[in-house]
């Protein structure tokens, strides 16, 4: 199909300036600047370089898909162009930076960042080089389109996993100093500062050959596959990774496991959030409530510095949990007959009261005021103290096992249809003979029960539960995996907590911007991809039937005149 | 015998009488309809019945029982379920999962039942799910049944939600314009598929609808609202003829110089 020309160079500019905005964003927000000391390739490339040309190259190749450009210069010119765009808007910033004082209104628009933008040349050689600069980067994205998709594909990987390589090599070389032999090996790529040279070349080679072959082969998808071999490959998927679930801390060390138990506290509160957000379309803000009810009432029940009462953990968790669903019920009360955004405001309103309450001078006899409650009890299980970040891994894995079962369950079953009918429409959910009552508190009552449970955990792992715990970000932190992950998927949220809560753990540099991209991750995600990284897959009823029912007894021929 | 009685039912809103003293009987097993012009109070006179409005005075009866202002899930118990003018399925579940829905007031299983997958509701699931497979097939969407409602076309959505009510099992049925946007070639299944409904089910019909042609073909009794008032009720024959009706349609003018040319496939 051909297009109007101008109308395709339009697009590319267009493009291109997007990309260069994007860029100065990066550069004045301070990013660029965090990572410019990260080497990814030893001496060759940092990883502020990667922020500043990656966005260049994205946007020409996106801009030269777009064109549909029929010949192959043409292709090249129009990625040319949208690079050209891009760095002509850093060439602008340099310039402007050259007459006036940026510093002033923009702190990171320093002489490092000039330095970098114009390759460390003066400023007309600079700006020169800065804008062929564009045009070459802004051509290769276009040129990788030209090439055939398994080669595509192939270099993406070895790409991305090169730069992850790069990022996290001082945690991967503490991960791998337990591991004898191997770490000799994978030392080898690495040099003091992200990969050696070398290294990148044996990243390059065989994580692109590897993708390049399996790229090449024949993916059957597993709903598609025969029952009998679609369940051994369900059972080998499930022992797999309940094997790397139970060696990972070992593997891994301290380190890790503290961030896993991290993600793993979001996960369990994810998923009963999920059921409340995603199953029953209940939107509560006010999530954190029930986790610092978890976390404080088992401060309350153990705390021998309180002295209120002296049970142990496991004695009381059971109280912890109901107490929070308890709660959930009595929020739930007032709210039934409030949809959308007033139940988010009220939900709101709940989670902020319970802050307040547990930071109040007036309970401080009871909680502590500001103070907290220190000295809450670990678990202790056949003798055992569970008190290190390991130990309390495999609880948390347990906690989650158990909830992601229920949830999975609750999912398909009569209840799990009644809170999806009520999310799509509750005025017909109700003439369809659902109580609305009933469903919505077993919504909130569900989801109460995971966060309390997840507050339990929080509050013995930290052996104290202080308020400002359980501000608001923690319930945002929990909607947005929900988002990222997708709505009402449980695998969802998984991905979502481990990208979301994982991430700036591992990268502490992103720590500081971390609710700048949190905001930006879900505007790209509402614009690209809305249903979430791993959408929630509607079970398939009819296709299993027909497999189960015999051809006599499938279904009562009922004449069906209709249709003829 | 009539099935549904409604005495004297009267709605408003506001200063505005959306009905005035309706009194209309539905026979058992009949296909009854209800026309008028725009705003006449049909799809309000639904709701009263369903519960979805309570009606301010008036009553209305489910054979003996008195269901005036019950709750439209207490309703859909006691056996009337309702389709929509606006389909409103679960856009977002499939065509079978809209189906259980709709069996909703006849399964059992809880919560622990849910979790737990005892024997009980294991067998409960397996045979609603083979009853709501009997259900796509006798409505014409065999093979559908895993798709999502928002990806089926237009007539099969409408068929749907017929599925989906006749799965709660009623002993009445209220369409709310069945036929609305469809071509007469779909119309005329629709028609064939409304009386099978009775004639096979014996499930008592009422239903609004705004194509003459349809209302004429298919039904035993019509009655006729005009600014929420009864204006007449009869045979499709009688009410052809009736000058209030033709004057409600067309205005007092064309009364009297049309006769019986009433509006057809309005």
């Amino acid at each position: 199909m051909k297009k109007d020309t101008s109308a395709v160079w339009k697009q590319a500019i267009r493009t291109g300036l997007i990309g260069g905005s994007i860029v100065l964003l990066l550069a004045l927000v301070g990013i660029i600047g965090t990572f410019k000391g990260r080497d990814i390739i030893s001496g060759w490339i940092s990883m502020g370089q990667i922020l500043f040309l990656a966005p260049i190259f994205l946007f020409a190749y996106n801009a030269a898909r777009r064109a549909e450009a029929p010949s192959k210069v043409g292709t090249i010119l129009v990625g040319a162009i949208s690079g050209l765009m891009s760095t002509s808007i850093a060439a602008i910033l340099y310039l402007l930076g050259q007459i006036i004082n940026l510093r002033a209104m923009f702190a990171n628009a320093s002489p490092d960042l000039y330095t970098m933008l114009t390759f460390g040349q003066g400023p007309l050689l600079g700006v020169i080089i800065l804008l062929l600069a564009g045009v070459l980067i802004g051509a290769a994205g276009a040129g990788v389109l030209l090439l055939p998709s398994r080669i595509r594909k192939a270099l993406s990987q070895a790409a991305i996993w090169a730069i992850l390589l790069g990022l996290l090599r001082e945690l991967l070389m503490v991960v791998i100093s337990r591991w004898g032999v191997v770490a000799y090996l994978i030392r080898w790529i690495f040099a003091q500062n992200g990969l050696a040279p070398h290294g990148a070349i044996v990243v390059f080679l065989i994580i692109g050959a590897a993708t390049y072959w399996s790229a090449g082969r024949k993916r059957v998808a597993i709903n598609n596959l025969p029952p009998q071999q679609k369940k051994k490959r369900l059972v080998i998927t499930l022992v797999v990774s309940g094997v790397v679930l139970l060696v990972l801390p070992l593997v891994l060390g301290i380190f890790f496991s503290e961030i896993l138990d991290t993600v793993g506290l979001y996960i369990l509160m994810g998923l009963g959030l999920n059921i409340v957000v995603g199953f029953a379309g209940l939107l509560d803000l006010g999530y954190v409530a029930f986790y610092a009810i978890g976390a404080y009432t088992v401060g309350v029940l153990t705390s021998p510095e309180l002295g209120l009462f002296h049970l142990n953990y496991w004695q009381a968790m059971p109280f912890a949990v109901v107490v929070a669903v308890l709660a959930g019920v009595i929020l739930g009360l007032p709210v039934l007959k409030m949809r959308g955004d007033y139940l988010a405001i009220v939900t709101l309103g709940f989670g902020e009261i319970i802050r307040i309450l547990a930071l109040s001078d007036w309970l401080k006899p009871w909680l502590g005021g500001s103070q907290g409650i220190q000295q809450i009890a670990h678990p202790w299980l056949w003798g055992l103290e569970l008190k290190n970040q390991t130990q309390l891994y495999y609880m948390i894995l347990v906690g989650i096992a158990i909830a992601g079962f229920i949830a999975w369950r609750l999912k398909d079953s009569r209840l799990g249809r009644s809170w999806m009918a009520v999310r799509e429409d509750e005025d017909v959910a109700q003439a369809m003979g659902i109580n609305l009552v009933a469903t919505k508190l077993l919504a909130f009552a569900a989801g109460a029960f995971f966060a309390g449970l997840s507050g339990t955990i929080f509050a013995t792992k930290l052996t104290a539960a202080y308020p400002h715990s359980f501000s608001l970000f923690v319930s945002i932190n929990a909607l947005s995996l929900i988002i990222i992950g997708g709505m009402g998927s449980i695998p969802g949220v998984v991905v979502g907590s481990l990208v979301l809560m994982g991430s700036p753990e591992l990268l502490r540099e992103f720590a500081e911007y971390r609710y700048l991209v949190y905001g930006a991750l879900l505007v790209v995600m509402m614009l690209i991809k809305p249903e979430g990284l791993w959408p929630e897959a509607r079970r398939r009823l009819e296709l299993h039937e027909a497999e189960e029912l015999a051809p006599g007894t499938a279904a009562q021929p009922a004449p069906n005149n209709a249709g003829q | 015998m009539a099935v549904l009685v409604s005495k004297k039912v009267t709605k408003r809103f506001g200063g505005l009488e959306a009905l005035a003293k309706i009194d209309l009987e539905v026979k058992e097993q009949a296909i009854h309809s209800i026309i008028g012009p725009n705003g006449a109070g049909k799809t309000t006179f639904f709701n009263c019945v369903t519960g979805f409005y309570t009606s301010e005075e008036g009553e209305i009866f489910l054979g003996d029982r008195n269901i005036t202002g019950l709750s439209p899930d207490r309703v859909t118990r006691l056996g009337i379920s309702r389709t929509y003018q606006n389909i409103r399925l679960f856009k977002n579940m499939t065509a079978v999962e809209n189906i259980l829905v709709g069996m909703h007031p006849h399964l059992k299983s809880g919560l622990f039942g849910g979790i737990l997958h005892d024997p009980r509701t294991m067998r409960e699931e397996s045979e609603a799910v083979a009853e709501a497979m009997r259900l796509l097939q006798f409505v014409g969407l065999k093979g559908k049944g895993d798709l999502m409602a928002k990806n089926l076309p237009y007539g099969q959505q409408r068929r749907l939600e017929i599925a989906r009510a006749l799965a709660s099992k009623p002993t009445m049925l209220l369409l709310d314009e069945p036929t609305a946007g469809m071509n007469p070639s779909e119309t005329q299944e629709m028609v064939y598929f409304i009386r099978q409904l009775r004639d096979e089910l014996g499930i008592t019909i009422l239903l609004i609808e705004h194509q003459m042609r349809v209302v004429m073909s298919i039904s035993e009794l019509v009655s006729v609202l005009d600014f929420g008032q009864k204006i007449a009720e009869g045979t499709p024959a009688e009410i052809q003829k009736n000058s209030r009706v033709i004057e409600a349609y067309l205005g007092r003018g064309a009364a009297s110089g049309l006769g019986e040319n009433i509006p057809v496939a309005a």
